[in-house]
Formats: structure tokens, sequence, C-alpha cells
């Protein structure tokens, strides 16, 4: 359990009687990047809206278990200060339209109506937009729209919006998927940095991306986890039947 | 079917080409050895071309998968074992070339009597018996028959051990036949090392089907 900075005990997500993540236990150890993989409909992004406590704002929904950020249960602690300390990005680039790339970087702290000196913001904007590679980029032009930005710079424009906030952990979901190659590339290099600052949480549809990227794999089927290794081992020899299956391509 | 796996089958059907092709030339040449046939000794050199250019295929076909479908896993390993198991299978067929070539460059047939004592048919019997395992330990992903071919290795070296001595003793009592007994020991030297491309492919095959690396190790009786 030392230097766990997420852990998952027994945690169940329902959507009504669905019962879509069964009792799901992982340690995710800190400063690490943990990728989760499984079919369409597996539980992972569920499990992974858990994490900081998106999954209960659907209606219906239910969770029991814990989840526990340094051994402290995030259910019991006011959603707002989790997903403060929880930063999560999603799929699709999503920078606030009509904010300026500075004000995207610092959007959290406005929506949580913490007040900030001018030089403490800038710090933060350029701290943010440097851990994300894209300050050389945009250093020029910050007062401009987010979305005069590439896609590629705007996710990495929601990654520094997410780390703006200082958190202890990151979760992506499919964050390169609407990404071409190129940008994919920067996006996935950021990890291996970020995560000397953070716990990456990647739920990933690409297998090769999970093997690039991550120091830990989960694979999940149904709702369960169904196994979880060290990557290296996961890719070149994995204990269960079912997810040699699903990575190399003969799952039915 | 997972494209890979038409690609995958497609490799391990032209390793077993080259698998009957490497034990034919060995076949070959051990006959050709033993009558001294030299158009058989000539055939086992040509047909050696097709040995290399299939080495060559099997390589390019390994590269072209490793690019184009990312192999993970138990496919991962069979296509890095393979890669290894074609080498070896490129040098058995290497030995039969090299034999052949004793066969053309001897202007008279072995003596009966060298032959005979030299255990050298046996030799050939036994380097055919350990590739015939291998290739099923392979095809049957049988590790435990793959295991045994450590041991069929040690009875090659020994034959081969004992060939010197017999060289001496040969050689003191026939001086006439000197350099027909010194070929006769480098072919013995050369099927011993079947047996060790054998216990590659044997190691190789463990490696696919356990995940585990015997390479190097000292073999757990």
């Amino acid at each position: 359990m030392e230097n766990t900075t997420v852990s998952a005990v027994k945690y169940n997500a329902w959507f009504g009687d669905n019962h879509v993540v069964k009792n799901v236990s992982m340690d995710m150890p800190g400063n690490s990047v943990i990728a989760i993989m499984g079919p369409s409909g597996c539980g992972k992004t569920t499990f992974l809206r858990g994490i900081n406590r998106m999954h209960e704002l659907i209606p219906g929904a239910a969770a029991d278990g814990q989840i526990l950020l340094n051994h402290e249960d995030i259910l019991a602690m006011h959603p707002i200060i989790v997903r403060r300390k929880i930063g999560m990005v999603f799929q699709r680039p999503n920078p606030f339209p009509n904010l300026s790339i500075y004000d995207n970087v610092i959007a959290g702290y406005k929506l949580n109506g913490i007040k900030l000196h001018k030089t403490e913001k800038e710090r933060i904007v350029e701290e943010s937009l440097a851990k994300v590679a894209l300050w050389d980029e945009v250093k020029d032009n910050l007062n401009k729209k987010g979305n005069f930005l590439s896609g590629g710079q705007q996710q990495r424009l929601c990654i520094a919006r997410a780390v703006a906030m200082q958190p202890d952990v990151l979760l992506f979901d499919e964050p390169t998927s609407a990404l071409d190659p190129i940008s994919t590339a920067t996006v996935e290099g950021l990890f291996s940095e970020l995560k000397k600052n953070y716990t990456l949480v990647i739920v990933t549809h690409n297998m090769q991306q999970a093997a690039r990227v991550s120091d830990k794999t989960a694979f999940f089927f149904s709702g369960e986890l169904v196994e979880y290794g060290d990557t290296e081992q996961v890719f070149t020899n994995p204990f269960d039947k079912r997810t040699q299956q699903y990575i190399t391509g003969r799952f039915s | 079917m997972a494209q890979i796996e038409n690609a995958l089958n497609q490799i391990r059907t032209e390793v077993f080409n080259m698998w009957t092709l490497a034990e034919n030339q060995l076949e070959k040449a051990k006959t050709a050895l033993l009558h001294f046939d030299q158009d058989l000794a000539r055939e086992v050199k040509a047909i050696e071309k097709r040995v290399n250019a299939t080495e060559l295929k099997i390589d390019r076909d390994c590269e072209h998968l490793l690019a184009l479908h990312a192999p993970v896993a138990v496919d991962l390993r069979f296509v890095l074992a393979i890669l290894k198991i074609n080498t070896s299978l490129e040098r058995v067929g290497d030995t039969a070339d090299s034999i052949a070539k004793y066969i053309l460059h001897q202007p008279h047939p072995y003596p009966a009597g060298l032959l005979e004592q030299s255990g050298l048919s046996d030799m050939f019997d036994q380097a055919l018996s350990i590739l015939s395992s291998a290739r099923e330990a392979f095809g049957f992903e049988n590790t435990r028959l793959a295991r045994t071919i450590f041991h069929q290795d040690e009875v090659l070296n020994d034959m081969n051990a004992h060939a010197l001595p017999f060289a001496v003793n040969y050689i003191k009592e026939n001086p006439a036949e000197t350099e027909a007994v010194l070929n006769t020991i480098s072919i013995m030297r050369r099927l011993e090392r079947i047996g060790d491309h054998a216990k590659n492919i044997a190691e190789e095959t463990i490696f696919y089907v356990e995940a585990k690396v015997l390479k190097h190790k000292i073999l757990e009786s």
C-alpha cells in the first residue's frame, strides 16, 4: 500500500439495475501511468468516472465500496474537493469556446470561486502550459480563444487546465482518440513528464498506446477486473486467457 | 479469423516447409556419403540455394508481420521464436551442404570399415531423430518433449567425444586412410552441431509456449 495514491476497494457501480463495475479492487501507485483497457461496455469508463465521483452525477447511477485517495475515502469527501484533487481530461478536446487560452487554464479557479492575484494567475498559466509543452506555442496568443488552436493543442490546453488545479491524480478518458498521429505522439510524450508529478489513469481502446505509455495495465471485461499487472508482463505473458485473447485480437 | 492469424498461419506453414527441406537435405547428405553418391551430393548443393531463399522469405514475412500487425503476448513470442528457429534450420541446411563438399572433393569412396566403425551412420540417425523431435515439440507445443531434446543432445555430444580417440587409433592402424578419417571427424563435429541447433529450437519452443527463457541456464532436472 505504500506509495499508493489511489486505491479501489471492492468498488461497484450501477446504472439502475445494470451492474457495470463489479467488486473491483486495485492499487494505483503514485507517479505512474495506469492504463485501463477492455472491450466496449466493460465498465472501464464508468470505473474511471467513479474515481472522481462523476459517475454519481448520472441519474439512476449508484456506487459502493471505496475509492481511496492517499488512504482517504473520496466518497466521504466533498465532490468538489475530490474533483480538484483528481482532474479529468475527456475524449474530445473541450476548451471553453468563449474563453481565452489564458482564462481556460485558470477556469478551474474561477469556477471554484478562488481569487488569485494577477502575478499568481500568470505564474499558474505559464507553469501549466509549460508542463504540457504548449507555452512556447501560445505565449504570444494567450488572449486568443481556445478554439483557435489545433485539435492536439486544444487537448493539451485541457490537460493544462486540469494541471493548473495542482491535482494529485489525472484521469484521461480516451485522450487521443480524436487526434491525428502527430498530436497523439505529442500527448503520449507528455505522459512520461506528467507522471513525475501526478498519477495518471488512462482509459484507452488503443492497446499499443497502453503498451507504450503505461507502467501498469488493467484489463476489464463485463465489469470485472480480469487482470492487473505490470504492462510489460500483461503484454508479453498475460496470466488470464481472456486477456491474451483480447490483446491478440481473438476475443469473441 | 483475425488477419494476424492468417499471417501467423502462413509463417507456420513456411517454417514447416523449411523444416522438411532441412531434414531432407541432411537425409540426402547421409545417403550420398554412405553410398558415395556424388550426383546426390550435387543435388544437395543445388537445393541449398532454396534453403537460403526460404530462410530469407520467412525472415521477410516475420518482419512484415511485426510491422503490420504489432503482435503481443503469445503471438509476439511465436514470431520471435520463429526468427531464431529459422536461423537454426538454415544452419542445418549449411551442415548438409558442407557434408556434400566432403563427398564431391573426395576422389574415392570413404572406406567401408571407417564408415562402419566410426559410428557415423548412427550419428546421422541421432541428428535426424533429434530434429524430428524438435519439429514435433514445436508443432504440438509440447514442452515436455522439447525438454527431452537437451538429453538427446547429450547423446550426440557423447558420440562426438568418442570420435577423436577412435580417429587416433584408426589412423595408427590405417595410415593410408588419414585424409578420409580427418574428413569423417569433421563431419561428425558438424553433426554434433545439429544437436546444438535442435537444443536452440527446443529453447525457443519453451519460450514460445511457456514464456520461459532457458538460454544460458542449467536445465532443471
